[in-house]
């Protein structure tokens, strides 16, 4: 059974982000002149102010940056213990998600594993979770 | 003609700190502003600026019940100058604000003031309603989806990079909630007044690895005063002024996973470019320790020791004992004497620096403190001196 979460509001700025898992994608906002990537998504370029922006598909791989393993119910439905991770995106310098590491035991997990994406479905939402490689 | 004066802070204040409190927010203020007054010599009449952080929030009563505008009106306050909001460089830049006001002759005596009411707010559901959210917008996207519901989830990862980069331990991380329960023991007005043990923090749970529940704070309601005073009209103030040294804020990425770093790291720096003293002038520091690790980082970034060598430095606790080469969070930080979220930080500063620390008072003759507040990507930092 897929964890209680509390889903985005999808806009104009991050609904591809949220929706690239329909078609298997993690995408980011990336500028079309400087090639910087935008996160969080908007519709301008934080380093050349250009506004020809627009969603690309990277490798969905990554690697963990930092993580930690939560124990504490924030809310009685929430199953712990659950590892929260900051994932490097390959080919996306300087940008992070926060996610969940799944797929693997909490003792699992360490700075500097290789993960990739794995969308799970709640709704119209395709949530980028990650699981190490190999 | 602009006004250059220096600020000051004159008057500091608190209400009863507790759990659960019936008094109200707004007449917890009232009390802290009373002993703040008092203590300046001033009345309500000579004060003509409010300063506050994060003003009133509506979706979350407890947090932040009394807006500067609704307490400017409650009071009688005749305000040339006035400020309340979140979007500044955290709690502390409150000051900020309220310093550059004085410097720039906008006002002469400003109240700047932090009530907190969350654990009230919690236990009283019919008067402080939980506003639920179908879904999240904003920052909040990026975290809640993944179950990242607390800052407590997103100061462990800063913490663990430590853990893992530099070998950060346990048994030196407790030092800070060890040392903060050693304090609160002797400070009356301290939400938890029995001395923690290593025994007991090595057994607690978990909350969000590295951080066990001792490493957290929580919920309280208080409210804390400080008056930021100009240099022009310290012939009115009865207490010995003390002077805003240097100030310093930074905000980094606000999605506090797209920062490389915490903010506090260019905060210090910047705090140091901004005056003569140096960090072994300090002669106690008061770092916010809303979780444990936030006070590592801020020695590290304010250059009491390198980056990374935090926990080496703190290990065995004599050095920021109240007897040790520098004094830390000398009324017990947030983690012992309570959530008073920043501002309890600068009232303490100034409580050492007038020798008005009672069983608490550190040694010798404290003349330089900083104080500080923020632990993710925003920061500032006062450095504070007795003339
Ligand atoms: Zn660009």
């Amino acid at each position: 059974m897929a964890a209680p979460r509390t889903l985005p509001r999808l806009d104009a700025d991050n609904r591809f982000f949220w929706t690239g898992g329909a078609e298997g994608q993690l995408r980011l906002m990336r500028c079309q002149d400087c090639k910087t990537f935008i996160h969080p998504p908007r519709p301008v370029c934080r380093k050349c102010l250009s506004e020809h922006v627009l969603p690309e598909a990277v490798a969905g791989t990554g690697v963990i940056d930092t993580y930690t393993v939560n124990y504490q119910k924030w809310h009685p439905a929430l199953e712990v213990p659950f590892v929260i991770a900051r994932v490097a995106i390959d080919g996306a310098p300087g940008v992070y998600l926060t996610t969940n590491i799944v797929g693997c035991a909490v003792d699992q997990v360490d700075v500097g594993d290789r993960v990739r994406v794995k969308f799970e479905q709640q709704g119209d939402v395709y949530l980028p979770l990650f699981e190490k490689i190999g | 003609m602009m006004s250059t004066s220096e600020a000051y802070i004159s008057g500091v204040g608190q209400s009863q700190v507790g759990i659960k409190l019936t008094r109200s927010p707004l007449l917890l203020t009232v009390d802290a502003i009373r002993e703040a007054l008092d203590e300046a010599g001033l009345t309500l009449g000579q004060i003509d600026g409010v300063s506050t952080y994060p003003g009133r929030v509506a979706a979350m009563p407890g947090f932040s019940p009394i807006g500067a505008d609704e307490l400017i009106d409650a009071l009688g306050i005749r305000a040339t100058w006035y400020a309340g909001g979140g979007e500044i460089t955290s709690q502390l830049g409150a000051v900020v604000g309220a310093a550059a006001a004085v410097r720039t002759g906008q006002a002469r005596h400003v109240i700047c003031y932090r009530t907190v009411y969350e654990a009230a707010a919690l236990a009283r559901p019919e008067e402080y309603p939980v506003q639920r959210r179908e879904r999240v917008d904003g920052n909040s996207q990026w975290f809640a989806p993944f179950n990242a519901l607390s800052a407590a989830t997103w100061t462990a990862q800063y913490a663990m990079r430590h853990v893992k980069r530099y070998g950060l331990t346990r048994e030196q991380l407790a030092q800070i909630a060890l040392t903060g329960r050693a304090n609160a023991a002797v400070n009356p007005r301290a939400l938890v007044r029995e001395p923690l043990s290593m025994d007991e923090y090595l057994s607690a749970r978990m909350i969000s690895t590295p951080l066990c529940l001792y490493d957290c704070d929580r919920f309280t309601d208080a409210s804390t005063v400080l008056i930021v005073s100009s240099g022009d009209a310290l012939d009115e103030v009865a207490c010995k002024p003390i002077r805003i040294a240097a100030m310093a804020g930074t905000v980094e990425r606000l999605s506090w996973d797209q920062a490389e770093w915490m903010a506090c790291y260019a905060t210090g720096a910047d705090l140091w470019k901004r005056t003569d003293y140096k960090p072994e002038d300090v002669d106690t520091a008061q770092l916010y320790d809303g979780f444990s690790f936030q006070a590592i980082a801020w020695l590290e970034a304010l250059g009491f020791c390198g980056v990374g060598e935090g926990g080496k430095f703190i290990e065995g606790g004599q050095r920021i004992a109240r007897v040790g080469e520098l004094p830390l969070n000398t009324f017990g930080g947030q983690i012992g004497a309570g959530r008073l979220h920043g501002f309890g930080f600068a009232h303490e500063a100034v409580t050492q620096l007038r020798g008005n620390g009672g069983a608490r008072q550190i040694q010798g003759d404290p003349r330089l403190a900083v104080c500080t507040s923020g632990g993710g990507p925003l920061a500032t930092a006062l450095l504070l001196a007795r003339d």
